[in-house]
């Protein structure tokens, strides 16, 4: 479950979500790698709240960071946000050199191009073949397998040392991912095809700034049921 | 002119992704070298520069590729920073971002359905469209520019809409650009096309009018291509 914590005097910070989304997940480690005080305002499931509606009137999607009342959404962005303002707490999340910066970007771009539109197929919260998504998941871990060994081996994370933009981006569907692997009986993260990336994910979801938000597998897949209900 | 290296530039003459790199380009004066891609027939540079997508624009920077425009364009403000494009306080290149994103995320896809619909989908396409129209046209209230009196990142990811979605809407013979229903959004079309580095910088518009009905015949007729 996410971990709320104090936020220091004069910061308001509201992130408005739901733990079980991979978007907000991203949000609530890039906090925690910043040591920044937030509150969750719970989404109810099937329900846009108001103040939602009214922090993100364009998309009306979470999550919604709200920062001293000003609303900034879409996750990615919300996590350069986060960088910028709280520079100089905690670790640097996106790289200083500006072509590992394009490098950090191409791949989240890539990820959100390919992850949301095949992992909830998968839990049947979208419709599409399922054959098509299985196979898209498989092209791209192995292209982040790829990417790890030519950037990243001997480092702990692709940000190097500590948790970075690619991390954030990635790990974050690694919940949904292994609820997925649980509930077709398919191994995405394998130790034989991706020996670096199980490495990589068992640093990730062990990190400090990551145990307490990434949602529980098993609550996942209860979760999940109310999408099977529906079809 | 300011130089900072190689600079070369893949590209494709009537691709509204190619032409907003070439913006930034021109804004900041940097000196640049452009190859021609063929998108029917890709060069080996461009499969080896970009194996991912093999799309346009890679750009090169001393030998280096940068794909994908978005990152194409942050990856320019942050190398060469005089004339930045992207504003200095966090909260404003949130805003900056989010509408660029929208304009990927939304905008595209909903041109893209009013262009290739038919009959009775027409109206509904035409709807979506109108809503994104409807949420720039808000946001542009009061201001010349996306980023404000000047042309910023928002600008140069939107500036394809002054342009291109005009062309849209005479091949596909549809018309939204009204500029009692989006009075600001159509000014900043104006605006968005005086700025001299735009301006100098657009393709041919009959040229580009005759290759996007060649585009248009190619996709209705094999549709699932």
């Amino acid at each position: 479950m996410i971990l709320e914590r104090m936020a220091a005097a004069g910061e308001v910070v509201k992130l408005v979500g739901s733990w079980g989304s991979p978007f907000v997940v991203r949000v609530g480690i890039a906090l925690h790698l910043k040591g920044v005080g937030y509150e969750l305002l719970q989404e109810e499931f099937g329900k846009k709240s108001e103040i939602l509606l009214k922090s993100n009137p364009v998309y009306k999607k979470m999550p919604v960071l709200i920062h001293n009342g000003k609303p900034i959404c879409e996750s990615m962005i919300i996590v350069e946000y986060v960088d910028e303002v709280w520079a100089s707490a905690g670790p640097s999340i996106l790289p200083a050199d500006p072509y590992e910066r394009a490098i950090a970007r191409f791949w989240a771009a890539y990820i959100d191009d390919k992850l949301p539109s095949a992992v909830p197929i998968l839990i049947g919260a979208l419709e599409g073949s399922k054959e098509q998504a299985i196979e898209q998941i498989f092209t791209t871990v192995q292209l982040l397998e790829d990417a790890f060994t030519k950037c990243c081996k001997g480092k702990s994370f692709f940000g190097g040392e500590t948790i970075g933009y690619i991390d954030i981006a990635f790990g974050s569907w690694l919940g949904g991912l292994k609820a997925v692997e649980k509930m077709v009986g398919i191994k995405f993260i394998d130790g034989e095809k991706l020996p670096l990336l199980v490495g990589w994910a068992e640093r990730f979801c062990s990190n400090d700034a990551v145990v307490n938000i990434m949602p529980q597998v098993d609550m996942l897949i209860e979760f999940s049921k109310v999408f099977q209900k529906k079809n | 002119m300011v130089s900072g290296g190689e600079v070369k530039l893949f590209g494709m003459w009537a691709s509204p992704a190619v032409r907003r790199v070439e913006w930034a380009l021109k804004l900041k004066g940097i000196k640049y070298e452009y190859v021609e891609e063929d998108i029917s027939n890709k060069s080996g540079a461009l499969v080896q520069y970009n194996p991912i997508n093999k799309q346009v624009p890679v750009l090169l920077h001393n030998g280096k590729p940068i794909v994908e425009s978005l990152v194409i364009l942050e990856y320019i403000d942050e190398v060469w920073k005089h004339h930045p494009i992207l504003p200095k306080d966090p909260y404003e290149r949130a805003m900056a971002r989010f509408w660029a994103a929208y304009s990927e995320d939304k905008c595209r896809d909903a041109v893209r359905r009013v262009f290739f619909a038919e009959g009775g989908e027409r109206a509904k396409a035409i709807e979506c469209l109108e809503e994104t129209l409807r949420a720039l046209d808000g946001e542009l209230e009061g201001k010349e520019f996306f980023g404000g009196e000047n042309i910023g990142f928002s600008d140069l990811v939107l500036g394809w809409m002054a342009f291109w979605l005009g062309v849209s809407e005479e091949v596909a013979s549809f018309e939204v650009l009204d500029p009692k229903k989006f009075p600001w959004f159509t000014s900043w079309i104006d605006n968005f096309l005086q700025v001299p580095a735009i301006k100098e910088n657009l393709p041919p518009r009959d040229k580009t009018v005759a290759f996007f009905h060649g585009y248009r015949r190619l996709h209705l007729a094999a549709p699932n291509c």
